[in-house]
């Protein structure tokens, strides 16, 4: 396959320690960085009305900040038609959690409002009301490689529909019985918005081919997000989030299965590259 | 709003089938049709599962109890699997795959299922263990079984495919996106072939979730029927094959369009204009007029809201002469597989030249609702069919349009229309 490229224009970011991306892009930075441990325990959505902020479960809250922080970085951008991507290993483990049990119990005790939540794509569907969006959205899952098979569905989207797409990938802590087959340990959410390349001259490019051999889950310098790359599906976007921390060409693998790889190269901007270009005909 | 989408390079469908409450494959599906036969049945599935009855009918089917999956397979063991499994051996489709693997590569070949609740059941169940005894099932402790990708990993294992695989759950729209997917996959040259699919399988999640809402009706639903009050839920499974290039008989995916409501997360757009953007994003794709399009398979749940609001929206956009059904009656709601299992009644319409109509109840005379233009039919009609869509408007706005085609000179002389 010819190598997609596409523009980064955005980021956003929550993991524990770091509120926004200016907070953790100077912690992947610095190799003793830990995360102090009485911060917040989850953000407050401010694209939501305040009364809503502390009813939607923590992946929608998550989901919305970091898609906020990601599209004001970009600067003024039409939002009513962005197509936008969610990816999540498991969705909100605590709603999941509280539809197994209730069930287990007293299935007619069943929320209306928590069932609503528990779909997986009520992020997608908070997301397109909150900002407001018409755009395409779609709800996705890979198991460990949700954050990589995202980030492959948001950029063959952008070069096949010359369009800007946001990449939103987030995690919930384990809950109950789940939290036996799940490892998932901590809140995460990580947004990138990403363009045709070539339409942002200052935006770093991000390149993606597939490769057919296999990987291990990439790393950060840093031990406490590496741990977290570990234990998280969604935090593995702390290693592409380390690249584009750096700034200058590099590269980072990311496992697709057992035999292939999703292999990511993260360059300074580039001139307009017309081949880039639609490639729907 | 973005320029409307260039036209789309039309896309083989070389294989398809559907297993659901009328029975295994293509061929139950049109027997059903001929038959006038729906596949609802009053609901013995909550009981049996949780101990709690609902009154309420569902499409379910028959005879997974008895299904049993290869001895490999035996830990992932479960509802939706044995469901998935069931609908992957009809219509030759396991063989139409490996041939693909076989042309293209393994790792040329993408797998993308929609679900909205995959192996929940099977959570569910460890949960009422654990309820009842303290301690949860030794096999809980497989972690490959209770997560949202389960379904699909267990797909790809089984067809052998070594390309992108990923698990789409945008509620009810689910299995129609993934051909939107599959589209770009190809287009921008990642794989040549894409497995596309939607399982679900009854869980009391869902169950008893509508019936929280509202939204379940205690009799067989009743699409765009004056008396509707409700969906009936149902579970199936479906797959196609999607391919760059095919013979000049196979059907085609031409064209897609995607949008969000951005209205409520489970109420439609009152203007349904989230649905009118996937209508027009998939005719532009298509490269096509709404005159040219001779059937449509309705999204119609019966719910009192959707099917109004859908009905307005076809009648404001299509001539008389069109059309268009929905399925809910004879299936039931299957969720996250609704979109495939109405993508392979679009196209088993496309291959026999026979428009359906709509069962409204088990055996009731239908009695149109007032919003129900001349498009909306409850009769079958003997017509030659060229374009067909193939509608899904979910849970959270999501909104997806398929547009298919019999053949490339359908396609042709569509676009010359």
């Amino acid at each position: 396959m010819k190598p997609l490229r596409v523009a980064v224009r955005g980021i956003g970011a929550w993991a524990p320690g770091c509120a926004a991306w200016p907070a953790l892009r100077d912690a992947l930075r610095d190799p003793g960085f830990a995360a102090a441990v009485d911060g917040p325990r989850r953000p407050s959505p401010a694209l939501l009305p305040p009364a809503e902020r502390r009813r939607v479960p923590d992946g929608v809250a998550v989901a919305l900040e970091v898609g906020r922080e990601a599209i004001a970085m970009a600067g003024p951008l039409a939002t009513g038609s962005l197509a936008s991507v969610f990816a999540s290993a498991h969705g909100d483990l605590a709603i999941v959690d509280y539809l197994c049990a209730t069930l287990a119990g007293d299935p007619t005790l069943l929320s209306p409002t928590r069932f609503h939540h528990s779909v997986h794509n009520a992020a997608s569907g908070y997301w397109g009301i909150a900002t407001p969006s018409m755009g395409p959205s779609t709800a996705l899952a890979a198991g460990d490689a949700s954050f990589a098979l995202g980030l492959l569905d948001a950029v063959t989207m952008v070069v096949a529909e010359s369009r800007p797409v946001l990449l939103v990938v987030f995690d919930t802590p384990a809950v109950g019985l789940l939290a036996r087959v799940a490892p998932n340990t901590a809140l995460f959410g990580a947004a990138l918005l990403l363009a045709p390349a070539g339409t942002a001259d200052d935006a770093p490019v991000l390149t993606l081919s597939i490769a057919p051999r296999p990987s291990t889950i990439p790393s950060t310098a840093n031990a406490a997000f590496h741990a977290l790359c570990g234990s998280s599906p969604a935090a593995r976007a702390l290693a592409l989030l380390e690249r584009l921390a750096q700034a200058d060409d590099t590269t980072v693998d990311y496992p697709m299965d057992d035999t292939s790889t999703i292999a990511l190269h993260v360059g300074p901007a580039a001139p307009p590259d017309a081949t880039a270009a639609a490639v729907i005909e | 709003m973005p320029a409307a989408p260039l036209a789309m390079h039309p896309l083989a469908i070389t294989a398809f089938t559907a297993t659901t409450a009328v029975g295994r494959g293509v061929a139950s599906l049109a027997a059903a049709r001929d038959e006038r036969r729906s596949g609802l049945v009053p609901n013995d599935y909550t009981e049996a599962a949780t101990g709690v009855a609902l009154s309420t009918w569902i499409g379910r089917v028959a005879g997974l109890e008895d299904v049993r999956l290869p001895d490999e397979w035996q830990a992932l063991d479960c509802r939706n699997h044995r469901l998935a499994w069931l609908a992957l051996q009809q219509d030759g489709f396991v063989d139409a795959v490996r041939a693909a693997i076989a042309r293209h590569g393994a790792s040329r070949v993408a797998v993308l299922v929609g679900t909205s609740t995959s192996t929940i059941e099977a959570s569910e169940a460890a949960y009422r263990h654990f309820a009842q005894t303290g301690q949860a099932p030794s096999a809980f402790d497989d972690p490959a079984l209770h997560h949202l990708h389960a379904t699909t990993a267990f797909v790809r294992d089984l067809l052998g495919a070594h390309g992108p695989c990923a698990t789409v759950s945008t509620a009810c729209s689910s299995s129609a996106k993934v051909f939107a997917q599959a589209a770009r996959l190809i287009a921008t040259g990642v794989v040549d072939a894409t497995v596309v699919g939607g399982v679900d399988s009854l869980a009391a999640g869902p169950l008893f979730g509508f019936h929280a809402l509202g939204l379940v009706s205690s009799q067989p639903c009743r699409p765009f029927d004056a008396r509707r009050d409700g969906i009936s839920l149902g579970e199936g499974a479906g797959f196609a094959l999607v391919e760059r290039s095919g013979a000049a008989t196979d059907p085609l995916l031409v064209g897609y369009g995607e949008s969000s409501d951005a209205h409520h997360m489970s109420s439609p757009h009152p203007d349904g204009l989230g649905a009118r953007l996937a209508i027009e994003a998939a005719l532009a794709r298509a490269g096509v007029g709404h005159a040219a399009v001779d059937y449509i398979n309705l999204h119609g749940t019966a719910t009192p809201k959707n099917d109004a609001v859908e009905a307005a929206v076809v009648a404001a956009l299509f001539p008389p002469t069109l059309r268009a059904s929905s399925t809910k009656g004879t299936t039931g709601h299957t969720l996250g597989a609704a979109g495939i299992v109405e993508a392979v009644v679009t196209l088993i319409a496309l291959r026999d030249g026979i428009a359906p109509g709509m069962r409204v109840g088990v055996s009731t005379d239908p009695l149109p609702d007032d919003a129900c233009g001349p498009q909306i039919r409850f009769d079958d009609a003997a017509h030659p069919l060229g374009i067909a869509l193939s509608q899904a408007f979910a849970f959270g706005g999501s909104n997806c349009v398929l547009a298919f085609s019999r053949d490339i000179d359908a396609l042709r002389a569509a676009r010359s229309r």
